[in-house]
């Protein structure tokens, strides 16, 4: 249970805690350019007291879904959902690069993330 | 000159034929017959396969069934990605019908998302049409609908129920008269030579001074490789629903015929066959 996605580096309010790159990352620029990622909890699911975090653009929403349920050492038996712009939920296989282009704004993305279905 | 309107009936009609076999490892108790299908293209795997998974399950053992998978010549097909990307990406040279190999065992944990319902299929369709609707309309229409819209976009889906879908669905393709189209194009690109999923990026339907953007154009910001440049020879097939669209075309255009029922112009970019 010792994996290093438990084991967040402490940063001060300022500078984003950086998420460990998952271990199949290999990756051009793009992906490996860093994303600053605002995490939001939703209804009674835990909240993280680091919210900033610099994810790896190349990085799947499924494995930030991952870290975010390692981090609040939920039961492997609870669900995590992820939402864009508090509506939709993207596909587990997209990047957070991508989403970043597509859906971030003032040079980050919020995600909500949830431990029940809190949209459609 | 036919209504562009038909366009939508051809596209929500169209059919692969395929052939179901088992993986040869899998043990059966009797002889398991091929299955042969029409799937339709604008469909997901895991929604049109039910017979498929009934046919194989009466000659295997119950004890050997897991959750069924499908692979084409050694890749694992995501159920997430509609039929017709799949057969364009992984299968346009092939001889019909397509040969798809069901399995039942070693799921691929790494490639495929578990599918255990069709209200997962659901959940990932629905969620699609809100990220296309997102990037149309600031996700306005699909918010201002009701669950029963919703519901009637999914069960025209399920049910393959053409008018019943597109009832619906026209709202989604709606913009504003003073507009030129929607605020950007919802468009995925997959390509079989990249670990990336697929290519989404920003693109609006024409240029801050009017200029009606085409699809072209799109390729030319995202995949420029895939334009052939005067004197060289393809290199590169853009396939929407198995055909080649004219560069020319608008990408509004293209997006409010050629999406699929996820709202999203899927373009699959294929290596351009040699001879």
């Amino acid at each position: 249970m010792s994996e290093n996605a438990e084991s967040p580096t402490e940063t001060s309010k300022e500078e984003p805690a950086s998420v460990p790159p998952a271990a199949e990352t290999s990756g051009t620029n793009e992906e490996k350019k860093k994303i600053d990622v605002l995490l939001k909890a939703v209804g009674d699911t835990p909240i993280m007291k680091t919210k900033k975090w610099a994810v790896d653009g190349g990085r799947t929403v499924q494995s930030l879904s991952l870290f975010i349920s390692r981090f609040l050492k939920l039961e492997p038996s609870e669900q995590l959902f992820i939402y864009v712009n508090q509506s939709f939920a993207p596909s587990p296989d997209q990047e957070v690069g991508v989403l970043f282009e597509c859906f971030g704004s003032d040079g980050k993305l919020v995600l909500h993330y949830c431990k029940s279905q809190a949209w459609g | 000159m036919a209504d562009d309107k038909d366009v939508l009936r051809d596209v929500w009609f169209g059919r692969i034929p395929t052939c179901f076999t088992l993986y040869q490892d899998e043990i059966t108790e009797r002889e398991a017959e091929p299955f042969y299908l029409l799937l339709p293209r604008v469909s997901y795997l895991t929604l049109v396969t039910d017979k498929v998974k009934k046919h194989f399950h009466k000659a295997m053992r119950q004890e050997d069934l897991e959750e069924m998978w499908f692979e084409y010549e050694g890749t694992p097909l995501k159920w997430h990605y509609p039929i017709g990307v799949l057969f364009d990406l992984h299968a346009s040279n092939t001889a019909l019908p397509w040969s798809i190999t069901v399995h039942f065992k070693d799921f691929p944990e790494r490639d495929l998302l578990h599918c255990p319902s069709n209200s997962v299929i659901e959940a990932h369709f629905m969620s699609s049409i809100k990220e296309a609707d997102t990037l149309k309309h600031k996700g306005q229409v699909v918010n201002e609908m009701q669950k029963k819209d919703h519901k009637q976009l999914w069960m025209g889906l399920q049910n393959d129920k053409f008018d019943q879908f597109w009832a619906m669905n026209r709202k989604l393709m709606e913009y504003p008269t003073e507009d030129s189209g929607f605020r950007y194009i919802p468009f995925r690109i997959y390509q079989t030579m990249s670990d990336r999923p697929f290519i989404q990026k920003l693109f609006r339907p024409a240029s801050p001074d009017g200029h009606t953007h085409t699809l072209g154009d799109l390729l030319k910001v995202v995949f420029p490789a895939a334009i052939p440049q005067d004197d060289e020879q393809k290199k590169y097939l853009v396939v929407v629903h198995g055909i080649e669209p004219l560069l020319e075309t608008p990408v509004q255009w293209l997006s409010e015929h050629l999406s699929h029922p996820d709202n999203f112009l899927h373009i699959s970019i294929i290596p351009a066959p040699s001879d």
